[in-house]
């Protein structure tokens, strides 16, 4: 499983990238592996406002459907409309073409997510 | 938990191992996906060993079958075989099977994995006054599904056999890397190709010489896949101790002429629902999800998926009898939104 050092993570599988003010959210490596082919993905409204932890998208893959969570508050302003053609990105490329949606946050409420290191921690022990 | 006898075949495979029906079962080995296309273009194998078997002999053998399950026994000749079901005594059912008649007063019956003990002791409740012996031979077989177009051509370089020119539901005894098995041109995915009896220590072999010859093994995930694409029903979802046959496509399967366990209750049940595939657009249908028809409560999803061969929504569900119609519109609520959805005929995709 490969969990790059520059993201940081959440318990419930996201990773963030901070770009400025803007969070750019997917699910991590070992999350794609453990949902299996994903084919249908549910993405947030652009404009909606989340609290940090709400469920905002959904992944679905052939097994099961899984709540995707705002790792932080803020704002959605973009989300990645390739995935409704090509879900598939999800697996393929998990932390590159495979991103869900980037938020204006906070960023000080990112540096308190988790690290690479306590991700893999977490990840490895379930 | 328990485990099959290719347990440690599926570890070695790196498989992803879920606990199913009481057994540690593999779930995937590499993708449902691409498991389930190598089914429906070359030729994919499932270890079944989980399932049931239990032998019927003796001279009332066959007045006990036919008493017990719904289809007609009298029917199949030795080296047939036939799918079935046994009903209970309110109308509902407590299992469905494949029988295969092995000899001329011998049958063996496989059962679901989920079953065992129940079927178990309903046959044994009902045995008295039929000259029948039952053995629940689950321990004694492992069992290998070899499916796909490729899958008999496949098996028939491994065995001196004639594999090729048997029909669909045919059974019979053979050799198979050298290992004796029985044969039976039956399945669960749709496609051609056969289920092998095999001994569990006998397993291994058959499973590995399977292997080298690049058949993909392919996990319960693909196995449910296959099985919806394919329209048939699984136990626990479409039919269950309360649900009728008559209200599902399967209908064909009670053949009223003859006496059977529980006929009256079985043939008074008035169909207020009926089984049927739904095709769904924007979203995947999951079992337990509603169905409604302008707003109002019409159903319920008993299974449903992403059907890779299609990709698309597709399910089975319980609708009220007036909304059964081939090709009337619903919707199903997938996560609180309405999804738009068809009653389209089964099985899904086209199959040969």
């Amino acid at each position: 499983m490969n969990y790059p050092s520059e993201l940081k993570y959440t318990k419930s599988h996201e990773w963030v990238r901070l770009e400025g003010d803007v969070a750019v959210v997917g699910i991590t490596d070992f999350a794609q592996d453990a949902l299996g082919d994903v084919v249908f993905v549910e993405l947030p409204q652009v404009g909606k406002v989340a609290e940090a932890g709400a469920a905002v998208a959904v992944v679905e893959s052939v097994k099961t459907a899984s709540d995707i969570y705002a790792p932080v508050a803020g704002e959605i302003i973009e989300v990645n409309a390739a995935l409704g053609d090509k879900p598939e990105l999800l697996n393929q490329s998990p932390y590159g073409e495979g991103w869900l949606f980037k938020m204006k946050v906070n960023p000080a409420d990112v540096e308190g997510l988790l690290s690479a290191a306590d991700y893999q921690a977490v990840a490895e022990s379930q | 938990m328990k485990t099959t006898p290719l347990h440690q075949a599926h570890l070695a495979l790196g498989a992803k191992m879920v606990p199913f029906a009481g057994y540690e079962m593999p779930i995937q080995y590499t993708s449902i996906t691409s498991e389930h296309l190598a089914v429906r273009g070359l030729a994919g194998m499932f270890d079944v060993s989980h399932m049931g078997e239990f032998w019927i002999r003796g001279p009332g053998a066959l007045s006990f079958l036919q008493f017990v399950t719904l289809n007609d026994v009298s029917k199949l000749k030795v080296g047939r075989a036939q799918y079935s079901m046994l009903p209970n005594e309110r109308g509902g059912l407590v299992d469905d099977i494949y029988i295969y008649r092995t000899g001329e007063t011998e049958y063996l019956m496989v059962v679901n994995a989920a079953n065992i003990e129940k079927d178990w002791a309903h046959l044994n409740s009902l045995r008295a006054g039929f000259e029948v012996e039952l053995e629940n031979a689950s321990d004694f077989f492992a069992l290998i599904a070899v499916q796909g177009p490729q899958a008999v051509g496949v098996l028939q370089k491994l065995s001196d056999t004639d594999l090729t020119s048997r029909k669909k539901n045919d059974t019979f005894m053979g050799k198979l890397v050298g290992k004796w098995v029985r044969f039976a041109r039956t399945g669960y995915t749709g496609e051609d190709g056969y289920e092998v009896f095999v001994a569990p220590d006998e397993a291994r072999v058959v499973w590995d010489a399977m292997l080298g010859a690049e058949v993909t093994p392919c996990g319960l995930g693909a196995r449910d896949t296959l099985r919806l694409e394919a329209g048939f029903p699984l136990y626990g979802h479409e039919l269950t101790d309360e649900t009728s046959p008559l209200c599902t496509p399967f209908s064909w399967v009670v053949k009223s002429h003859k006496e059977f366990h529980g006929k009256e209750a079985l043939l008074k049940n008035p169909c207020e629902r009926q089984l049927v595939g739904l095709q769904v657009e924007g979203g995947i249908p999951r079992e337990g999800y509603r169905v409604l028809k302008e707003g109002r409560e019409v159903g319920f999803l008993t299974s449903g998926t992403h059907s890779p061969m299609l990709k698309k929504g597709i399910g089975m569900a319980y609708v009220k009898s007036d909304l059964a119609a081939l090709g009337t519109s619903l919707d199903v609520e997938i996560r609180g939104r309405m999804a738009a959805a068809t009653v389209v005929e089964m099985p899904f995709v086209k199959l040969q």
